[in-house]
């Protein structure tokens, strides 16, 4: 019995990976009715590279290795089908998107955690944080909703579908725990190596299913007031290469930081 | 109404980010008209030093199951707490155990969740709070809606100071759930202080040319009490291991002073040192774009700089 119940699990792994749409790494960020909105003018939109990179990556190794499946859900309107057909392209098998614009974290791990709750997952992945509110807090509210082990920044997973062992990224070092059955895991760099869509996998991703589903809850928890610019550098001061005391000196008397 | 802060102690001992959180709670405390509560979960020697950076009391809770790290008991232990002294604000760290604990106790009291922020709560027109966004390219400004708020505070945001003498401890057991996880191996780097705590770093890229090139920058970060960082070609072809890596998809760091020898300032390198305090970029290329994110800037051969800035450094030290 035992021996059938690992084979079993051995056998497949279904995987949920979140991803979301952030602007690209060097997108000018600028706002528009005084500091109230951002201005997506001219903004390039990716899929954030932690949930590219690693933690898609990732799950279509495992899949590969074990069998199963990699559904990619996504929180947000229309203007997300490019990611998530990227997505399919690098090797989900389908995709799902709920449809609202969230303004909150809370709120879209709401979504996501009650489309757990609906399709069963041996695992949710989803990248460590985005690159636009920086966050980290997507996993962890998941995680909660469903009441199962949450594994941030992971730089390693080796599983073979029931038990798996991780490796997670803390201060100055890592930290390797062990669990039995269904987690959530966000992803650091190092979990996988970017991979690039091929033209096969591009066709491919056309024919993919991607389901659009109706949001549930009250978005409620939070506004954003208005955004700022941080204060620039008012400009470098220029150190003669010949006089590090000088260096030394301001670094001491001027900006007081030794 | 109460605010109540976690205090990191990993290996039993508090973090200077423990220390921030603690003293950030006593600011907002002060703020709401209310009293700053700290709290100690597993093995900790000296729980009552908190007092000193602004708590009024300490909860400890010495389950030696909260010696290792498990998101869901954690949470759960943190959150009976909070309902046990009536805590509408929960303040933690924005570190890696702080980033999986924020969401889950947030959602387990039904709160406002923001993490990363950098500003005191300012209740003129609701809960406002400040974080930097766009990997460090904005701030917004943030209405916490809820009624109960659970928050993290983003690093090196305050400057500690000591405010009081020792607090009172009132320790406490709690009935918890057993860990779903088992922790293997904790590993970490002894000695050094890691990149994301780190108040000076010194940092390195392609311009060194080569991994047996580093001793200067080894040298120099030692003369310093500084931690090492890198760019990220450097990282990617094995010159520096990858932990040494900072920027967008790296470490981002906060550190006091920064310095970076032979780094171009890429855009993505910038979004992950951009809330340094003060950047110092020895490069040779005048165009270099990291000379326009710098306070002092050096054009110059870092192979003759850096040397010379240890030794510079290295009299400084001695007479100071």
């Amino acid at each position: 019995m035992t021996y059938i119940c690992v084979k079993f699990n051995q056998e497949k792994m279904e995987i949920l990976v979140c991803i979301s749409k952030t602007p690209e790494t060097t997108a000018k960020i600028a706002f528009t009715d005084g500091g109230k909105n951002f201005d997506t003018q001219g903004v390039q939109f990716i899929m954030n590279p932690y949930d590219e990179w690693y933690a898609l990556v990732r799950a279509i190794e495992l899949k590969e290795q074990l069998g199963g499946k990699v559904t990619v859900i996504n929180v947000g309107d229309a203007a997300s089908d490019i990611v998530i057909r990227k997505a399919l392209a690098i090797g989900a098998d389908e995709a799902v998107r709920v449809d609202v614009n969230p303004q909150s974290a809370i709120y879209t791990a709401k979504q996501i955690a009650e489309y757990v709750k609906s399709n069963s997952f041996d695992a949710v992945f989803l990248g460590k944080e985005t690159i636009d509110y920086n966050g980290a807090e997507v996993g962890a509210m998941v995680s909660e909703y469903l009441d199962l082990p949450y594994f941030s920044f992971a730089s390693n997973i080796e599983t073979d579908g029931l038990k798996s062992r991780i490796t997670r990224d803390v201060e100055g070092g890592v930290e390797i725990s062990e669990v039995e059955g269904r987690f959530v895991l966000s992803a650091a760099k190092g979990l996988a190596e970017q991979r690039i869509p091929n033209m096969k996998g591009i066709m491919m991703a056309k024919r993919k299913p991607l389901n659009v589903i109706p949001a549930v809850g009250e978005d409620d928890s939070l506004e954003i007031i208005s955004y700022d610019l941080p204060e620039g550098k008012s400009g470098v001061k220029m150190i003669d290469p010949e006089n590090m005391d000088e260096l030394v000196r301001l670094l001491h008397e001027e900006s007081k930081v030794i | 109404m109460s605010v109540l802060v976690y205090a990191e102690s990993p290996k039993g001992k508090f973090k200077k980010t423990s220390l921030e959180v603690v003293y950030y709670g006593h600011l907002a405390a002060k703020a709401m008209n209310t009293d700053c509560i700290a709290l100690v979960l597993g093995s900790t020697s000296d729980a009552a030093v908190l007092g000193k950076y602004g708590a009024s009391k300490v909860i400890h809770v010495t389950d030696d199951s909260l010696d290792n790290f498990d998101a869901q008991t954690h949470s759960t232990a943190i959150t009976k707490v909070a309902e046990n002294v009536g805590a509408n604000l929960v303040v933690f760290g924005f570190t890696a155990n702080g980033k999986a604990l924020t969401g889950r106790v947030g959602v387990k009291m039904n709160a406002s969740i923001l993490s990363g922020v950098s500003s005191v709560p300012n209740l003129e027109n609701g809960f406002v709070l400040r974080k930097s966004v766009f990997s460090g390219k904005a701030n917004a400004h943030y209405n916490l809606k809820k009624e109960n708020k659970v928050i993290s505070l983003m690093g090196n945001s305050f400057q500690i100071e000591e405010l009081g003498s020792s607090a009172e401890v009132e320790t406490m057991t709690l009935d918890l759930p057993t860990a779903k996880t088992v922790v293997k191996e904790l590993k970490t780097v002894e000695g050094t202080v890691p990149l994301p705590e780190a108040e000076l770093v010194v940092s390195a890229g392609r311009g060194m040319k080569g991994p047996e090139n580093w001793g200067i920058i080894e040298e120099l970060a030692r003369t310093l009490g500084a931690t090492t960082a890198c760019s990220r070609p450097v990282a990617d072809t094995g010159w520096r291991p990858h932990h040494e890596h900072v920027g967008q998809t790296g470490v981002a760091i906060r550190p006091n002073l920064y310095i970076a020898a032979g780094i171009s300032g890429a855009i993505q390198h910038l979004a992950g040192v951009n809330k340094s305090k003060v950047i110092v970029v020895i490069n040779k290329d005048p165009e270099a774009p990291f000379f326009k994110a710098a306070d002092y800037g050096i054009c110059a051969d870092l192979f003759d700089v850096v040397p010379r800035l240890n030794e510079a450094l290295k009299k400084f030290k001695q007479n100071n």
